[in-house]
């Protein structure tokens, strides 16, 4: 419980802190480059109750959906596999990191001339950018299953389908999740991206028209119901982390 | 070289020879993309002229001033935090879903302050890439063995030497993931912030060609930032691995 109570204190002093830190910023630079937190807060308000912002928030959703459902079942069916596969695991493992290391926003234009301008292209850019750590982790959390459960198993002559269902998924279930926090915020971070510089609809699009028209108050809103959003599903996802990993350390 | 190492190449070399066969069949059309031998060509044309010189220097320029900071940053921040425990303790929720906020989103905020010159895009390669270093370096420190700490006590070393006889190589192994995740980071910031929108660089040159459909000197530059980072990642790895092997943690 005090624990519960000082994590919760920690992060209420956090955000004073930064709030503390841009109020001060703005009456450091001033009017013309930034807003004070209490008029961007009211300009979210505005902007969040008319209508065109729910069309563009729900196009950043739908495609942030459908790329992540894309990304979980393509990251744990190859993971799965690569995790079974010793060879292909030790051969793949490697270049699938050195592929999350490139700057993933000089293949957009390759992604935009083969998927054209719209929701497909944004798709693919959050898949580009979150199947990858689901794929690593899933791989890891497969490969480091206990050789016992795994011993188990074929004692009891399970099939490979249900070799996965009972054994492997369940034990590896805390690692994968992680992958699957990991991947949750890249996704969102490939969406947006996407949608910041090919797209006439979603949020991305709207930070673009907001330094086009340099209205500050507009880029500081949606950069702060970006963020806002991303570190309150974060923090959601770290403590059914925290519990997954905590509750097989006790089981065991 | 081993064997999963040759099965690697034969992947490369496979996927090539794929792409090679669909742009010359025509499934693949000239506009979408052009076949790997022409652009291999025209990569080469490209380094042979030298009219990507300047934006590879501006480039590179950014990302070391990036990398720079957010190592300077990094390791300073690092050893005060782990002095500072209550400080650190607040800072956790930060470092924890620090990751998970698209720090491009920043971006435009950034160019609305300063303008649009060098500082906007080497900020977001800094803040890519600083709390990576700060993360990994605590971690490092947290593990420095508390024997060798004692023994440096009683043999009464100076702050000076504990921290680089003994602190510093015990972290080491983790303070090298620090950097190649900075230097990973710092990369895709400075390139990623130019193409969304700058006044040159590679990053800018790639969407610059990428708007005039000039595929010609599109595809090479980005073969050229794949290979680089892909270089560099390798290199870093290589070091990393080695500095583990050494002390018995792989």
């Amino acid at each position: 419980m005090s624990a519960r109570w000082r994590g919760s204190r920690n992060a209420l002093l956090l955000v004073a802190a930064l709030l503390a830190i841009w109020q001060a910023l703005y009456w450091w630079v001033g009017d013309s480059a930034l807003a004070s937190p209490l008029a961007t807060l009211r300009y979210t308000a505005r902007m969040v109750s008319s209508g065109d912002f729910g069309a563009h928030a729900y196009d950043t959703m739908r495609a942030f959906v459908i790329a992540f459902a894309f990304s979980v079942a393509i990251g744990l069916a190859a993971g799965f596999w690569l995790g079974f596969q010793r060879i292909a695991g030790d051969t793949l493992e490697p270049m699938l990191v050195a592929v999350y290391a490139i700057p993933k926003l000089t293949l957009y234009p390759i992604l935009l001339l083969a998927f054209g301008l719209g929701l497909s292209a944004k798709v693919a850019f959050g898949v580009v950018h979150g199947v990858i750590p689901i794929i690593l982790f899933t791989l890891a959390a497969v490969r480091n299953t206990k050789p016992i459960l795994i011993k188990t198993g074929r004692v009891l002559k399970l099939e490979p389908g249900e070799m996965v269902r009972w054994i492997l998924f369940p034990a590896a279930v805390p690692e994968i999740f992680t992958g699957l926090r990991v991947g949750f915020s890249l996704t969102l971070i490939g969406t947006l991206l996407a949608e910041m510089f090919a797209s006439q609809r979603g949020l991305g699009y709207l930070l673009m028209t907001g330094i086009g028209l340099h209205n500050v108050e507009q880029v500081l809103s949606v950069t702060l119901l970006i963020v806002v959003f991303a570190a309150a599903v974060s923090v959601l996802l770290l403590q059914i982390d925290h519990r997954l990993h905590h509750g097989i350390s006790r089981g065991s | 070289m081993s064997r999963v190492g040759w099965y690697r190449c034969a992947i490369v070399l496979a996927s090539l020879a794929v792409l090679e066969a669909l742009s010359l069949a025509g499934i693949i059309d000239r506009i979408t993309m052009q076949a790997p031998h022409l652009i291999a060509r025209d990569f080469y044309r490209i380094v042979v002229s030298g009219r990507m010189n300047s934006a590879i220097l501006k480039t590179l320029a950014n990302t070391l001033a990036a990398l720079g900071l957010a190592l300077g940053v990094g390791i300073v921040a690092a050893v005060l935090l782990h002095r500072a425990r209550a400080l650190r303790d607040t800072l956790d929720p930060l470092f924890a879903t620090y990751y998970a906020v698209p720090v491009f989103a920043f971006y435009p905020f950034f160019i609305v302050v300063f303008g649009l010159g060098d500082l906007p895009q080497i900020l977001i390669g800094f803040m890519l890439g600083v709390v990576a270093m700060i993360v990994n370096t605590l971690n490092g420190l947290d593990r420095v063995p508390g024997v060798l700490l004692k023994t440096a006590r009683i043999l009464r070393l100076p702050p000076a030497d504990v921290a680089l006889r003994i602190t510093l190589p015990a972290a080491a192994p983790h303070i090298v993931t620090g950097v190649k995740l900075a230097v990973a980071y710092a990369f895709i910031g400075v390139i990623g912030s130019e193409f969304i929108l700058s006044r040159g660089g590679i990053g800018y040159e790639i969407s610059f060609a990428y708007t005039n459909f000039d595929n010609a000197v599109m595809y090479p530059l980005i073969v050229l930032i794949l290979l680089a980072s892909i270089a560099i990642n390798a290199a870093l790895s290589r070091w990393e691995r080695a500095l583990l092997e050494r002390r018995g943690m792989l």
